[in-house]
């Protein structure tokens, strides 16, 4: 498992990203903390690195992600453009009504695919094979 | 008469303590409770916003917020330095533009869209949780003032 924390003055953690593979080749990316236009850009990189590395069917699970912004979006945009070119996938799990709420404001629902959990999102990835 | 005001040097660390402030002063002001996380997020989406502007333009120039409350309305200025090409135009436009290409379901399409400024989501995702939304581009700056019910303050 691969971690990137990132500390602010105050020795706070704001945005904590791991990661793991499953035997099924999917890629779990558990996001945890604040994802605004400071932080943003580790996930970008995290995303960025994994399909560097061939991981081309990523989930991020959002359940522990207490803030998201336009720029969070941006990311996971940018990161789905990505997979896509290797026809990947990139979806996500989230329950939180205050982050759901942002993805319809912005038509985003119908772009990815939304689980309410990482076993809902494997059972579908094994229905669809 | 503004009852907070806060200036910030464009930096993105300094966007969350913004958003912090912000969320305590409305709080204070009797903001419903169930409005703080669209004030919060509005208010982190004009920040954001102008500090990517002042980044470009004027790196050096400090963001501004006036938080005032003020006959049952709790109302937030978000004021920059950088002259506005359309913003409130763009504003209007982005949330019908996004939920457009987001509909057609291509996320090449939905990031040249932002990569171009066609689609500006922070702008969308102000148009959509701010109560009242007033965006003015002047020779000197764009002002973001969005205000939400809050019966504490008279």
């Amino acid at each position: 498992m691969e971690s990137t924390v990132l500390y602010r003055a105050g020795g706070s953690v704001d945005l904590k990203v791991n990661d793991y593979t499953t035997d099924d080749g999917l890629t779990v990316i558990t996001v945890e903390g604040e994802i605004d236009v400071y932080t943003a850009p580790k996930l970008r990189e995290k995303l960025i690195d994994l399909v560097n590395k061939g991981k081309f069917h990523l989930l991020v699970d959002m359940e522990k992600v207490e803030f998201l912004d336009s720029t969070g979006l941006g990311v996971l945009v940018g990161g789905l453009k990505r997979v896509r070119a290797h026809d990947g996938s990139l979806e996500l799990v989230c329950t939180q009504e205050r982050i759901l709420k942002i993805f319809r404001i912005t038509g985003l629902t119908k772009v990815f695919g939304i689980h309410d959990s990482i076993a809902d999102a494997e059972e579908k990835r094994k229905g669809a094979k | 008469m503004a009852i907070v005001e806060l200036s910030f040097s464009a930096l993105p660390v300094h966007v969350r303590t913004a958003r912090l402030i912000v969320t305590a002063v409305a709080r204070r002001s009797g903001v419903d409770e169930a409005l703080l996380d669209e004030v919060r997020l509005a208010v982190g989406e004009a920040c954001s916003r102008a500090v990517e502007a002042h980044r470009r333009q004027c790196p050096d120039e400090p963001v501004r917020l006036e938080l005032e409350g003020s006959g049952g309305r709790f109302e937030v200025t978000v004021s920059d330095a950088v002259p506005g090409d359309d913003v409130a135009g763009r504003a209007g436009r982005s949330a019908a533009a996004a939920q457009e290409v987001a509909a057609a379901g291509s996320p090449e399409d939905l990031d040249f869209a932002l990569s171009d400024g066609s689609v500006d989501l922070g702008l969308a995702v102000i148009s959509g949780l701010a109560d009242d939304v007033d965006i003015s581009a002047t020779p000197k700056g764009v002002q973001i003032r969005m205000s939400w019910p809050a019966p504490a303050a008279r």
